[in-house]
């Protein structure tokens, strides 16, 4: 007997965003056709703004591994990488970034992706991120722009760090993105950008902060990764983000006042059980069954620390156009990574008091020593202050070898009975909703 | 009556083995105030830490000796060795004489055990010593200043004295000092390998992880007279570098392993802190920016480090085989290791453009098995003789 998958249902918001994501991919496509040229860069500590002072369109490669991921397509450029001599050992968005470009460069719709005529390289809270720049540019053989990024060690942004990364993109970056573009820079042009950055970013902010409600509105990350869509990549500055934003905010703002619970690929979540704080990259090769595995019992993610990577807007951080250098300095230093393991923890810990979370969940990434290491002592410490259940699975971001589904149900299971007893006090809850 | 190469190897030797690290709390006890700073792989300016009258110690890990039991419970078993190991080190109190700990810029596992150092030994002055990657004196350059400026008053806090330039200079001149006969050691092994074995040379290098820095130097200059007297039966060895083992180190029977698979070892990166500087630092002027300046335009190239120019990439490595007349390259890194498993088919690929022969394996540094590396090192070692001497 054929079965057939139930369709998923789709907001608004996702609609458009996924047409502004198509329209980027034909965008890349027709670049060198069109006369365009191309930036690659990365998510966290991005300069989206600056990038279209130049007219340059914006090819993210952990983007690109992100959706073949969800097209299931990263398993055999991964394998073609490590067939090249790359270690299985090292981070699987380089490998499946270098696996396509083995492969022909076909991006994840399909067509094929132009060669970037800028490599620009924000180095920002990931040690990876200058390996794979430098392994593109051994490929590519194109300009490459260094943004190094200090790291906040001490938990705090010193004048010496937003001195100094101002300076690399009044020295270093800008002057490159002039001459590889040819488009002189125009700081009112930026002021602009930056204005519409911050417009979305506060109905981003409202949107997250939604999940406060009871029941939350919104999973704050498997639903949480389709908001940071356009604000963490080739969108952030546009007048088409802000009015994602718009919608989504309206969207989101309806089923709050309805008392409604997040959309999921299968509808309306019924009843919310468990409000989870999650920490850590999802698995995108099983999206969809990853997330399943949470909304049939009940869970819901009110907050994540995957939707910070690209900024944190919610601790108060805005793009400020009177202090456009400045401010995109602000930005790199302050994104998640980028902070230091107290600071994470002290974040994870407000989260789990606002959003009154039952508990927390680290998904610990094979491949991203960035977020991995150290989340046992994360997990250690957030039992200890809030007095709150933890529990830890494990799985990759883009190998499909390492999504083990049985496991990760049981272990979610037992976690949930766990939340279970130490809510009821060690006294039977009540059966979930139907 | 001088030192025999037996009596420095077997004090070398004695430093290695052991995790409780007595001659750095001797040496802290003998004189009221003095601080001992840790400091991990791959480089930190051990100047300022000895002007402020401190003592740097080298934390390279646990080695094969630590059982590691607490150490694990920190992290997933995807994650290299020496992070949890040297944790180990922490929750057994074999660091509890340490004032301060530093944690280089090296890769994110590094960096992230600097916060959770925080965390679990508050009493302890914790700082990430970050390093420019823009390697222009007026913009990196700059920066860079600021973090030695702010390190030097982070460990005059600590010893409760002032750090003064006068004091960092005579610093740096030991150093320099240290540095050259680092760099003679290595020279003097390139030249007569069989006369200075690699794992001599790395007991040698390492035991300048723990002892003062004069006491290193006049070491290293016993060795050198004490090495060239010494009468050792020449191999038909081949000649190698092993590179990629500028962190978690390789347990010595794996650097004795390549010696006696066949291989002289010619040239290596495991302690790149000890010649991290390639030519004197300035001693006029302003000694922070001295230091600044030695880093950004004359210090060692390694996968921690980015490379500004394409062209120049991995050069530093065919230059260390024409240097030392190697005739192939081990690749030998941690497992899980970021900067090393990354950057290793870079360089492979430039290897292969100047047609000089690689191996590559991986280690921890608990490895026990020795045999495949014995094999594949000396499978290498053969190949070299018979398919690459002309």
């Amino acid at each position: 007997m054929t079965v057939t998958p139930a369709a998923v249902i789709k907001d608004t918001s996702m609609l458009k965003q996924k047409e502004m994501i198509a329209g980027n991919y034909r965008k890349l496509e027709t670049a060198v056709a069109d006369g365009r040229k191309v930036a690659a860069t990365f998510v966290p500590g991005n300069l989206n703004e600056l990038i279209m002072c130049f007219d340059m369109l914006n090819n993210l490669p952990e983007i690109n591994a992100i959706q073949n991921g969800l097209r299931k397509k990263t398993g055999g450029y991964i394998m073609e990488a490590e067939k090249r001599g790359h270690s299985e050992d090292v981070c699987t968005y380089v490998k499946a970034d270098l696996g396509m470009i083995a492969k022909g460069n076909i991006g994840p719709d399909g067509q094929k992706l132009p060669d970037p005529d800028l490599l620009l390289l924000s180095y920002t809270g990931c040690f990876t991120f200058m390996k794979w720049f430098e392994l593109l540019r051994e490929h590519y053989k194109c300009e490459t722009a260094m943004l190094h990024v200090p790291y906040q060690g001490d938990g705090r942004i010193s004048k010496n760090m937003i001195s100094y990364v101002v300076k690399q993109l009044r020295e270093e970056v800008i002057p490159k993105l002039e001459r590889v573009s040819g488009v002189k820079f125009d700081i009112d042009r930026l002021r602009e950008n930056l204005a519409r950055s911050a417009r979305a970013e506060e109905d981003f902010v409202w949107v997250l902060e939604s999940a406060k409600a009871r029941p939350s509105p919104i999973d704050a990350y498997f639903g949480g990764v389709y908001y940071i869509g356009p604000i963490f990549t080739a969108f952030r500055g546009t007048e088409d983000a802000t009015l994602y934003y718009q919608l989504l905010r309206a969207e989101i703002a309806e089923r709050l006042a309805a008392g409604q619970g997040p959309v999921t690929p299968a509808g309306d979540m019924p009843a919310e059980r468990y409000r989870l704080v999650v920490e850590g990259p999802p698995n995108w090769t099983s999206f969809r069954d990853f997330w399943k595995m949470f909304y049939e019992d009940g869970a819901v993610v009110v907050a994540s620390t995957y939707t910070k990577v690209g900024g944190l807007y919610d601790q108060g951080f805005r793009h400020d156009p009177d202090h456009p250098l400045e401010s995109l300095a602000e930005y790199c230093l302050g994104c998640y990574t980028n902070r230091n393991l107290p600071s994470r923890i002290d974040l994870i810990e407000q989260y789990m008091e606002e959003y009154q979370a039952d508990g927390l969940l680290i998904n610990s990434i094979k491949s991203c020593n960035s977020f991995s290491a150290g989340q046992l002592l994360v997990l250690r410490e957030i039992e200890r202050r809030t007095g709150k259940p933890s529990a830890f699975i494990e799985s990759d971001l883009v190998d499909p070898r390492y999504f083990s589904p049985a496991n990760i149900k049981n272990r979610l299971e037992s976690y949930f009975q766990m939340v279970d007893q130490r809510r009821g006090g060690g006294k039977s809850v009540p059966a979930r909703a139907a | 009556m001088s030192t025999t190469v037996t009596e420095i190897i077997a004090r070398c030797q004695a430093l290695f083995d052991d995790l409780n690290f007595t001659y750095a709390r001797e040496w802290k006890a003998a004189v009221p105030g003095r601080i001992v700073v840790g400091y991990m792989p791959f480089y930190v300016p051990r100047e300022l830490i000895h002007a402020a009258g401190g003592l740097p110690l080298g934390v390279l890990g646990g080695g094969e000796q630590l059982e590691v039991i607490q150490g694990d419970a920190y992290y997933q078993s995807y994650i290299c060795r020496i992070p949890r190991s040297t944790i180990e080190l922490g929750v057994t109190n074999r660091l509890d004489f340490v004032d301060a700990m530093l944690f280089p810029s090296i890769c994110d596992v590094i960096r992230n055990l600097s916060g959770m150092w925080k965390i679990m030994f508050p009493k302890v002055k914790s700082r990430y010593f970050d390093v420019p990657q823009n390697f222009s004196d007026g913009v990196g350059g700059t920066f860079y200043i600021h973090e030695l400026t702010e390190l030097r008053e982070m460990l005059a806090e600590a010893s409760g004295h002032a750090v003064t330039d006068a004091a960092i200079r005579a610093s740096i001149a030991l150093y320099n000092e240290n540095r050259a006969l680092v760099r003679e050691v290595y020279a003097f092994r390139a030249r007569q390998p069989w006369k200075a074995p690699s794992a001599e040379v790395y007991l040698l290098m390492r035991a300048g992880m723990v002892l003062a820095v004069e006491e290193h130097s006049r070491m290293l200059r016993e060795y050198l007279d004490a090495a060239a007297a010494a009468d050792r039966p020449r191999r038909d060895n081949s000649r190698v570098v092993v590179t990629g083992a500028f962190c978690e180190q390789p347990p010595l029977n794996l650097i004795k392993s390549i010696e006696l698979s066949g291989c002289y070892i010619v040239d290596d990166d495991f302690m790149l802190v000890n010649r991290w500087e390639q030519s004197d630092v300035s001693l006029d002027g302003d000694p922070v920016a001295n230091l600044a300046e030695a880093y950004l335009h004359n210090s060692a190239n390694t996968s921690a480090k980015y490379e500004p120019d394409l062209a120049q990439k991995g050069l530093y490595l065919v230059a260390a085989v024409k240097r030392t007349r190697a005739e192939g390259v081990i690749f030998a890194s941690p497992s899980f290791c970021d900067p090393a498993l990354l950057e290793r088919p870079m360089l492979q690929r430039v290897l292969a453009a100047h047609d000089i022969p690689f191996i590559a394996f991986k280690y921890a540094e608990n490895s026990g098995q020795m045999q495949p590396i014995r094999e594949q090192a000396g499978t290498f070692a053969d190949s070299i003789k018979l398919w690459s001497t002309p």
